[in-house]
């Protein structure tokens, strides 16, 4: 019998701490486990016995990446529990900060942590010599996404801006409008970044996903939308405890995710694409299509591709809401307190951030849960291991050990959020 | 060049311990309100240090290091010729810091005419704010050196 355990310790170029052991015995895999260390960070329980109003501003604080969505999923939460809803402009300026976001997390996951494998660089710094303009527009893209955050948001780590029913202040139209130019660049950067993206050199894999994001009637899901999958779940969000339950597994910090009675499914650019590609804007479906990614793209290792067309979707739309801006007055919609439970999902650049909360009569949390993506997608993650190893055993150590870790960063997983971290354990000998 | 001839950074999380210390430097140098010296804080992301420091003519970044020296001792690195000595810089959870940081710049020749790392020892990054006590005792030392080595920078010898 031979048997071999490859393993990665500490895995670079995610965020936060983890680490991943794929065990093989006679060419099978016989199991792999994704391993988050970072502690628990007890948020959940951080919240009981808080005023609504601190949730976004504590929950911020999960990610220093992905802070907006944390907010966002937040604020909807308690405006649905008061049963207050933020629309018009006030509304537009969530999906602009949003846009932010993206554009921000996205481009610092595709320039500065996914690229080099693809390109066979151990990271960007060497691959910067080599590809000076690459990552140069790579960071550029990300300081137009930290721009949008620090004006709309106050600052652009932890915004402190965002408010439920609204934000404390909202800019003037003439400060957005500084922003304008910089963004048609990073438009027309972004354009051209999917096509560089679609020819890097991609291993192939095809999985069956099952798939799931929110989908809105006429939009790219950003704040709000139903949740339905690839197989055909349609549900509002205030149903998403009925479907989707979260178990505990012995070797990570992080729950694990499943739906419907133990799937694995998958949250993030590939669900999204897949459930939403008719909702993309004219210029991002031209370049998606010009890509090669056809109707639903199976290839975790493409999901570089679909993130590029997703950072092109929101420069289109935070130049378009730029444009259409007219500041809102007052600056939030007042909220009348009532007992009750909110739930909220919002598109994280990872895919769906859950959060739910019961609150009492004075506007104090009793409890919240709060699920991020990266929980979600932990056990569609060890499936593409599980898949891919076994074909490609007869790779050289380091280069197998380099494609698990490949794999890992299709998914952009953010550690740090998911324990409420990564390192790859390769046992075959 | 259109930036300040000196640009401070202070590093770190104040929410992680003493990897709060330089920033709590960079409050004490700019308190001092030195004329041409510019003092920011940032949380250490790599694409936003580049950034930071396009403009200025000379840089000095202050971050908590995790060296394994004794707690609340200082080091210096001249780094605009030489890498840092390793990835020994405050805790982040950015995939992404500040070794990184200079050594892109250094990559795609977007490092500042001089830059200097002073690194304080941390001794505790555990979640939470407030640094301890031999780091808080270190800090306004540390200000001290950087106020005037920046005072230097501002007016080379010609």
């Amino acid at each position: 019998m031979t048997s071999r355990t490859l393993r990665v310790d500490l895995l670079a170029r995610v965020e936060g701490e983890g680490g991943l052991s794929v065990r093989v015995r006679d060419g099978a895999v016989t199991d792999v486990k994704l391993k988050i260390f970072e502690p628990p960070r007890f948020f959940e329980a951080l919240l009981r016995g808080r005023d609504h109003r601190e949730a976004p501003d504590i929950t911020a604080r999960i990610c220093g990446i992905c802070p907006v969505a944390y907010q966002m999923s937040a604020v909807h939460a308690m405006e649905d529990a008061f049963g207050v809803t933020v629309d018009g402009p006030l509304r537009a300026l969530r999906r602009l900060i949003y846009c932010g976001e993206w554009i921000e997390s996205h481009a610092l996951h595709v320039y500065l942590l996914h690229a080099p494998d693809f390109l066979g660089y151990p990271d960007a710094i060497r691959m910067a010599k080599d590809h000076p303009a690459v990552v140069q527009r790579g960071l550029r893209l990300k300081k137009a996404g930290n721009a949008l955050i620090r004006l709309l948001g106050g600052r652009e780590v932890h915004p402190i801006n965002v408010r439920v029913g609204g934000f404390y202040r909202t800019p003037a139209k003439a400060a957005l409008q500084e922003l304008a130019d910089e963004l048609a660049w990073a438009r027309d950067a972004a354009r051209e970044a999917v096509r560089w993206a679609a020819s890097l050199p991609c291993p192939e894999l095809e999985q069956p996903y099952l798939f799931v994001a929110l989908r809105h009637p006429d939009e790219y899901p950003f704040n709000e939308g139903r949740l339905v999958s690839s197989g055909g779940l349609d549900i509002g969000v205030r149903e998403y405890d009925g479907h989707f339950t979260e178990e505990h597994v012995g070797y990570s910090n992080a729950l694990h995710a499943v739906l419907d009675g133990g799937q694995a499914y998958c949250v993030g650019p590939l669900a999204r694409y897949a459930l939403n590609g008719d909702r993309l804007s004219p210029v991002a479906r031209e370049a998606a299509r010009d890509a090669g990614l056809g109707p639903v793209c199976r290839n975790p290792f493409r999901s570089i591709v679909v993130r590029s067309v997703e950072i092109l979707q929101a420069c289109d739309e935070a130049v378009r809401l730029i444009e259409r801006y007219e500041r809102p007055e007052p600056p939030a919609v007042a909220v009348p307190v009532r007992p009750g439970i909110g739930y909220a999902c919002t598109e994280a650049p990872r895919g769906i951030l859950y959060h739910r909360y019961r609150i009492d009569e004075q506007g104090t949390i009793l409890d919240a849960k709060i699920v991020p993506p990266t929980s979600q997608n932990q056990k569609t993650i060890e499936n593409d291991l599980r898949q891919f190893v076994p074909g490609h055993l007869d790779l050289p150590a380091g280069e197998l050990r380099r494609r698990c870790e490949q794999i890992v960063r299709n998914y952009d997983p953010c550690l740090s959020c998911s324990t409420h971290l990564l390192t790859l354990e390769l046992d075959r000998a | 060049m259109s930036g300040p001839a000196v640009l401070v950074v202070g590093v770190g999380n104040p929410l992680r311990g003493d990897d709060g210390a330089g920033r709590a430097v960079a409050r004490l140098v700019r308190a001092r309100a030195i004329p041409a010296v510019d003092v920011i804080e940032q949380d250490g992301d790599a694409a936003s240090l580049v950034d930071a420091w396009r403009q200025a003519g000379a840089v000095i970044l202050v971050d908590a290091l995790q060296s394994g020296a004794e707690p609340g001792s200082i080091r210096r690195f001249e780094v605009s010729h030489r890498p840092l000595p390793g990835r020994m810089f405050g805790p982040s959870t950015h995939a992404f810091g500040l070794f990184d940081a200079v050594e892109l710049a250094r990559a795609l020749n977007q490092l500042p005419p001089v830059l200097i790392v002073y690194g304080i020892e941390g001794q505790s990054f555990a979640m939470g704010g407030g640094l301890s006590a031999r780091i808080q005792a270190a800090v306004p030392e540390l200000a001290a050196r950087v106020a005037d080595e920046a005072l230097a920078l501002r007016a080379p010898a010609s």
